[in-house]
């Protein structure tokens, strides 16, 4: 099998080349797709490529324009709709939540929204509150919905992929500080999104880190740092976080009996709280050694001046602290 | 096309508009099954209200008796590769484009052989085959989902159209100018359907906006539109034929505003009577414009339909909708298996 390397911007556009070459019924609608500052370089060409009617750069519409994808999606087609900042599709949250999630079970599984949100998590530079949030825990509450994070470029490939041919509504969230990671990537293979879940992408023995997207690169920082100081940590990319797969997770969690989740959002009723209730409740009282952590955002809205904003985002030091303290202490023993 | 974005003026008014209708343009053939769908629809909507009061349906009915004219002229125009979203008041629409009876009150019932599968009941119908993709109470989230199927049936080049029906209280909501807008914008094959009946469960219109008009949204962008009485079928075919076949020629989308009134209240069986609101004198008048009875009388008039078979035709509908009752009831309710089993696309599909 032949390999190339490939950024995570350079991953996505290749999906939708994929998608838009071999699968006629994909299209592709949202803001900014004509032009290159909203979306990288990750839609870089397709216009000209493929034609402005399957690549349709839109009205500032979020709501009418994701409504619009769903719609179609119940005619045949496999639309994608992009939303360049997560932050814009809260606009659109009647379709996602209320339309597109509910579609197969109302109509008892006659007709489904085979749609792909991609929405896009953009943050720092100073453009705070309004153009930073990461909020993949409210739409993975959403039973029907699927909500895909990928880490790495082949899964920034391959998952949309997946996300498109899987016949439901899914979200495809990606991450702009992602884009630049290069990886070997192998050549594409279909994927089946059901099965695919959370992945361990390192081994370890004292402690399992779960990230996911960008935390997850994080992870793998820290996990390099730690290493040198003789920890040595399990790294489990969530890659699909609805419906969640449990299963990794705990055989992890079971080796390492540590657990430190990662996550770009925030504490309250969110992803890195589910994962550390779903392993209480899953394993067995006595299997943690330590008190689990979880490295969140500050309960507050996204800063917008520098000096805040690096203290706002946790870094793959924060993560070696929290995991230092965790391997240190038993169970009880950790503050905070 | 006429515009009266100024207001509905007369059109408004109960006391007019209720002459015989104009039907020497329109065949027999087309009238009388125009006629024996709206007395389905107003029988089926009838036996839903006696099936409420009897206590054997619980899902929330919001019924539409008095408004049948709508749904059969625009229907009368469609064929099955057509694509027709409803809202919460759309057991007519789902009829009127031959959806089944038996199917909708067995939905209703909550039983597996309703036309949602027993999953939606009254506000969530679903007719793939006969183009009905689906109806859902979110006010004005069908209008967007129209616009995305007008979109594929572009794409598609057939020359489909899309239709969304909606009320006026849906044009309150922001969706519907992004959605005028966008499939302005696009050149689209759509059909907005208004159905204008002055309420938004309690609240009077004149106490939500500052015009009675919805066309005038449509005006704002560019989009053709004609106001017609909603209680004259051959008003209402001949607005829709004309704005349909624009659509399959590929001329975009266009506004229907049907002017109309609900003789129950909002939701449930009671006449009249909406949360707190009562009616009872314009109702009276409103009555005086019963699309039913104006086909019919206009069909006897012009000699089209004898006293005799007018009611035999009436008894024969009510016959076949006691029949359809029955067989509901009988059906059962669905697995427990299905409320896991469809949240997600099923895994023996194709994917
Ligand atoms: C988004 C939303 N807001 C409020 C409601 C509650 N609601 C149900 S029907 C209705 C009135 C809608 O009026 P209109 O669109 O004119 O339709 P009609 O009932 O007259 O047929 C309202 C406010 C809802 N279902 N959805």
């Amino acid at each position: 099998m032949t390999t190339s390397s490939l950024t995570y911007g350079e991953a996505i556009l290749s999906g939708f080349r994929y998608l838009l070459s071999n699968y006629p019924e994909v299209f592709v609608i949202g803001q900014g797709l004509w032009s290159p500052w909203y979306v990288g370089n990750s839609m870089t060409g397709l216009d000209k490529e493929f034609g402005q009617n399957r690549i349709i750069d839109s009205p500032v519409s979020e709501l009418a324009v994701t409504g619009a994808a769903v719609g179609a999606s119940l005619c045949g087609y496999r639309p994608i709709v992009v939303h360049p900042r997560m932050d814009f599709m809260i606009l659109a949250t009647d379709q996602i939540v209320n339309q597109a999630a509910k579609w197969s079970h109302m109509f008892g599984g006659q007709a489904h929204a085979s749609v792909t949100v991609r929405s896009i998590v953009n943050r720092g530079g100073e453009q705070g509150a309004q153009h930073s949030q990461s909020l993949h825990a409210w739409f993975a509450h959403i039973p029907g919905l699927r909500v895909v994070m990928p880490a790495t470029p082949e899964d920034a490939r391959d998952l949309l992929i997946a996300s498109v041919l899987s016949g439901d509504p899914v979200l495809y969230i990606d991450d702009r500080w992602l884009y630049e990671i290069e990886q070997e990537v192998s050549p594409i293979v279909e994927k089946n999104l059901r099965t695919e879940g959370p992945k361990v992408i390192r081994t370890g023995t004292d402690c399992t880190l779960v990230g996911s997207s960008y935390a997850t690169q994080l992870c793998v920082e820290a996990a390099a740092h730690l290493e040198k100081q003789g920890v040595s940590c399990e790294i489990i990319d969530l890659r699909v976080v609805n419906p969640l797969i449990f299963d990794e997770i705990i055989s992890s969690v079971e080796k390492t009996r540590k657990l430190c989740v990662v996550d770009g959002g925030w504490s309250a009723c969110g992803l890195a709280g589910e994962i550390i209730a779903g392993i209480c409740e899953k394993t067995a009282p006595s299997l943690l050694e330590s008190t689990p952590v979880r490295l969140t955002l500050p309960d507050a809205p996204a800063p917008t001046s520098g000096p805040l904003e690096s203290t706002y985002y946790f870094q793959s030091d924060d993560i070696v602290a929290a995991v230092l303290r965790l391997v240190s202490k038993r169970v009880g023993e950790l503050s905070r | 096309m006429k515009n009266r974005i100024e207001g509905l003026g007369g059109l408004a008014d109960p006391q007019l508009f209720n002459e015989t209708l104009e039907i020497s343009k329109w065949k027999q053939e087309t009238l009388l099954q125009q006629l024996k769908m709206m007395l389905i629809i107003r029988g089926a909507e009838e036996k839903l209200a006696e099936g409420t009061v009897a206590g054997k349906i619980k899902c929330p009915c919001h019924l539409g008796i008095g408004q049948e004219a709508v749904a059969v002229g625009v229907s009368t125009n469609l064929r099955s590769t057509d694509r027709v979203f409803g809202a919460h008041r759309s057991h007519s629409h789902y009829l009127a484009l031959g959806g089944s009876v038996e199917g909708l009150f067995a939905e209703v019932l909550g039983r597996v052989t309703g036309c949602s599968k027993g999953m939606g009941g009254s506000m969530h119908l679903y007719d793939g085959a006969r183009g009905f993709m689906g109806s859902v109470p979110i006010v004005a989230a069908t209008i967007p989902l129209a616009v995305g199927a007008g979109l594929a049936a572009k794409m598609d080049g057939r020359g489909d159209v899309a239709v969304g029906y909606f009320g006026d209280g849906a044009a309150e909501e922001g969706v519907l100018h992004e959605s005028l807008n966008l499939a302005s914008s696009l050149n689209l094959p759509v059909l907005f359907v208004c159905e204008n009946n002055f309420f938004a469960s309690h609240l009077h219109i004149g106490l939500r906006q500052p015009s009675d008009s919805i066309a005038r949204f449509a005006e704002a962008h560019h989009i053709p539109n004609e106001v017609v009485d909603g209680n004259d079928v051959v008003a209402v075919t001949g607005a829709a034929a004309r704005m349909i076949n624009r659509a399959r020629r590929g001329e975009g989308p266009s506004f229907l505003e049907a002017v109309t009134y609900r003789w129950k209240g909002h939701v449930g069986p009671s006449d009249d009577i909406d949360v707190g609101v009562k009616r009872n004198q314009d109702l009276t008048k409103w009555k005086g414009r019963d699309p039913v009875r104006r086909l019919a009388k206009a069909m006897q008039e012009k000699g089209f339909l004898s006293a005799e078979r007018f009611s035999k035709v009436q008894e024969e509908v009510s016959t076949f909708i006691n029949a359809a009752w029955m067989k509901a009831e009988q059906g059962d309710f669905p697995d427990q298996a299905a409320l896991l089993d469809l949240v997600y696309f099923r895994k023996d599909e194709k994917r």
